[in-house]
């Protein structure tokens, strides 16, 4: 019965949908059929089946989403601070955001690369790149947490990014802008491009059991823009392609002067071989500056560290180590399928998808079939590496991604379509519009060895009348397809934070069985931890006061605090007693310019206070966690200067001196 | 739908008041209908207006509103040469187009992308979608005047 009643409300609010629709020709109401709802419909207390990671554009962060819902679960702090996660506000945090310019608090996170294991997923860790300040990021999906940054020397922009070999053993980093080296003088005219300006791609190494990102090697290269990045995989593995565009090598206007020549490029680079130059010592050892920054789960403390050496390769010196296949107008996605046999190019402007064979190119190597060089780099002849071009597809391919079946899905931005087409025949089998300008898209495990091929996300670069209006500014959009038919099929809209760029969809059972619930006290070793409420304390060391306190349902230790003066600098190291899951405390202070905390179980957080005025200052928990959570507050009295009002803390004891107490106290003194 | 109609027809009867006001030159004829018909006219275009009268000499009070609009919402992208830039270059323009696509055009531009084979086309070499830059009926008319002075230029 309850059933009935689903399915006729769906009915008629589906019928409804349609006739609203009619009058618009253009409506999203005509693609959508009648099973939709119930396919996209996850009932309240299930999970979804997969995990989303969205990158969140221009807000610096990334979200997880969970699929089919489009449920938002968490946005993942990573490149900008985040007050609902105290994310470069707490002292613990600061550090993760500092760079060679300082302590940087918003950028711009383009890509998202889950870590992988034999060319599949292993729900490790999720990598994310900030394409202003160029860094790379790795998040734990124990915790959700940014473990590590790593800035990049020589580059900027770094938009050809995070994309990480079959066994993620590199991290890549393409530079977007071309820019002179960092030892070399920056000062000299821009018109001086074409001599002056270098392309860089960092290679990052990532240590198997925890991760830990160095520096390996950077690639020196022509000066122009690198755009995507993909590494080959099975039998491309060792291979890593990077789509090129300005290889006319313009400096101004590059909307009109890098779309001059019928074909770029995409650069092949074959990255077991760098590592054999490094290893036989051919690489230039450059100074430059870049920050480290690592989170450390057992003292809950972020620590930055400037590094100043990186080991440069030399693409014009070293041969044997990148090539050039020609790709027809700008290329800009540039992706390799299941089997690592096919690379396919997608120039922004053109008006086919090249496909190249990894094998081809291997040949057309092998017999030095190349067309000239490109300082120093041999370009392959591109009809010797083609496999073959998908005609008509659309207007505006962007990028690429693959099912279990044998098939290609290509967002076109120009033409706001999915089109589905044959690896093998190159034969356009499918095509469904999207609202409105499809940029990324994704198919659940789409860039692996084994993809899913259940459903695909396309993430839209405009929004207009998809949801309710809220000014000028609206909330962007993914949508969901079921491509599990021979005819893709959209479910859902769910918006989305930031500008969706990449995103990957991995399923839940890799990840959620691993999530961590709570930090453990006995494993807790920040430097100002208090384990026990026996532990706080107030202690002054000049004019510098650390508080160590607790919280715990329903109160803080201590919740009484005098003798703070003016001129004093004080930290609040709050530990979080509680031992249970979904238990945070939130700790805030009237006044504090600087921030507020949120502690999760186990943890301890630090917030940097500096009284400025005299008074009574009152603290309170400022996350919901118990019927009292209301009463969950204290005071701090700040004195003036030069007050002889002793440090003193309580809790519970503090209490107004009663009738006859103070006769009773006279007696005890007179007693002495 | 009716409603639809109901709320056009409230603009074309305010835009018909509005024109009263400030009546254009005899010889400078607009006329605006609401236009349901199926059939499309690639002379035309699609949009508000049918019939525009363009006087044989150039109105140079129109130009300079023109000029002005110029300046601020198309010369990002179009020169006043045969060159593209990022749409294409304007010479010659009123010579290959009709008065009425062009005002219907660039006023109506998203629907026009959609539907009319010449823009469709331009589309293809462009790769840009015309952005609708809400450009109102008198400055449609300015603009177009604007053109047709550049195009008298040798």
């Amino acid at each position: 019965m309850k059933n009935l009643n689903f399915k006729h409300w769906l009915f008629i609010s589906i019928a409804f949908v349609f006739l609203l629709g009619s009058c618009k020709p253009k409506n999203a109401s005509n693609t959508i059929s009648a099973d939709a709802a119930a396919k996209a419909y996850v009932a309240p207390g299930k999970y979804d089946e997969f995990y989303n990671f969205v990158s969140g554009g221009f807000s610096g962060q990334m979200s997880a989403y969970g699929l089919p819902s489009g449920r938002l679960l968490r946005v993942i702090p990573v490149f900008s601070v985040d007050p609902e996660k105290g994310y470069g506000f707490s002292e613990e945090t600061k550090p993760m955001l500092n760079t060679s310019h300082g302590f940087v608090p918003w950028d711009d996170l383009h890509h998202v690369q889950l870590s992988k294991t034999n060319g599949d997923y292993d729900g490790k860790w999720v990598f994310g790149n900030a394409n202003n300040t160029p860094r790379v990021a790795r998040i734990d999906l124990k915790t959700f947490r940014t473990a590590e940054i790593i800035e990049l020397p020589n580059s900027a922009g770094n938009h050809s990014s995070p994309f990480l070999t079959e066994n993620t053993e590199y991290v890549v980093a393409g530079t977007r802008f071309s820019v002179p080296p960092d030892d070399a003088n920056g000062d000299v005219p821009i018109n001086t491009y074409k001599k002056n300006f270098k392309g860089t791609l960092s290679f990052i190494s990532v240590k198997k059991e925890d991760g830990k990102m160095e520096l390996a090697f950077q690639i020196q290269c022509p000066g122009f823009n690198f755009d995507l990045s993909r590494a080959g995989k099975g039998v491309s593995h060792g291979w890593f392609f990077f789509s090129c565009y300005n290889t006319e090598q313009a400096n101004t206007l590059l909307e009109v002067n890098s779309s001059q020549k019928d074909k770029d490029f995409i650069l092949a680079v074959n990255w077991k071989k760098a590592e054999e130059y490094l290893k036989a010592g051919k690489g230039r050892k450059q100074t430059v500056r870049y920050a480290h920054n690592t989170y450390n789960e057992s003292t809950h403390t972020a620590t930055s560290e400037i590094k100043t050496e990186v080991i440069v390769l030399d693409s014009k010196e070293l041969k044997d180590l990148c090539y050039f296949i020609p790709c027809p107008k700008s290329p800009h996605g540039c992706d390799v399928s299941p089997t690592g046999e096919y690379i396919v190019g997608s120039g922004k402007l053109a008006a086919i998808i090249p496909v190249f064979g990894f094998n081809k190119m291997l040949k057309t190597i092998q017999a030095k079939d190349f067309i000239g060089n490109f300082e120093g780099i041999p370009v392959l002849k591109y009809e010797s590496v083609l496999y073959g071009e998908v005609k008509k597809p659309g207007l505006g391919p962007l990028h690429t991604e693959f099912d279990n079946k044998g098939n290609a899905y290509t967002s076109f931005f120009v033409s706001s379509e999915v089109v589905k087409w044959n690896i093998k025949d190159l034969k356009v089998l499918d095509r469904v519009p999207t609202y409105y300008s499809v940029g990324h898209l994704t198919v659940a495990g789409g860039d692996t060895k084994t993809p899913n091929g259940k459903y695909l996300v396309a993430y839209n670069k405009i929004t207009k009348d998809r949801y309710l209006p809220t000014g000028p500014e609206l909330s962007q959009s993914a949508q969901l397809y079921d491509i599990s038919g021979d005819k893709m099929q959209l479910i859902l809209d769910f918006p989305t934070i930031g500008e969706p760029h990449y995103a990957q969809i991995a399923p839940a059972d890799l990840i959620k069985n691993n999530s961590t619930k709570f930090y453990k006290l006995d494993e807790n070793k920040h430097k100002y931890a208090s384990i026990g409420e026996g532990t706080t304390k107030v202690v002054r060391e000049g004019k510098t006061v650390h508080i160590y306190m607790t919280a715990i349902r329903s109160h803080f230790s201590p919740d009484n605090i005098e003798g703070i003066k003016l001129g004093d600098e004080v930290y609040f190291h709050v530990t979080n007693l509680e031992q249970d899951w979904d238990v945070p405390h939130g700790f805030g202070i009237k006044g504090a310019a600087n921030a507020e905390l949120l502690i999760m179980p186990g943890e301890t957080q630090t917030l940097k206070w500096t009284p400025d005025r005299v008074g009574m200052v009152p603290i309170y928990c400022t996350d919901f966690c118990s019927a009292l959570h209301q009463e969950m507050q204290g005071y701090v009295r700040v004195s003036p200067a030069g007050s002889n009002v002793p440090l003193t803390f309580s809790l519970g004891t503090n209490m107004p001196k009663v009738d006859g107490e103070e006769k009773v106290e006279e007696k005890e003194k007179n007693k002495k | 739908m009716k409603k639809t109609l109901s709320i056009m027809m409230t603009l074309i009867m305010l835009y018909a008041c509005g024109g009263q006001e400030a009546a254009p030159p005899s010889s400078n004829t607009i006329n605006i209908e609401a236009n349901s018909s199926a059939s499309y006219d690639p002379q035309r275009g699609e949009g508000k207006f049918t019939k525009v009268n363009i006087a044989p000499a150039i109105d140079e009070k129109l130009v300079q509103a023109g000029t002005k609009v110029y300046a601020v919402k198309c010369s990002a992208c179009h020169k006043l040469t045969d060159e593209k830039l990022v749409g294409p270059g304007w010479k010659g323009v009123t010579q290959r187009f009709k008065p009425e696509w062009i005002m219907n055009f660039v006023t109506n531009t998203e629907a026009m992308l959609n539907k009319d084979p010449k823009a469709q086309a331009q589309l293809e070499i462009c790769l840009v979608r015309m952005p609708n830059q809400n450009v109102s009926d008198d400055d449609a008319r300015n603009i177009y005047e604007f053109m047709r002075k550049n195009d008298l230029k040798k």
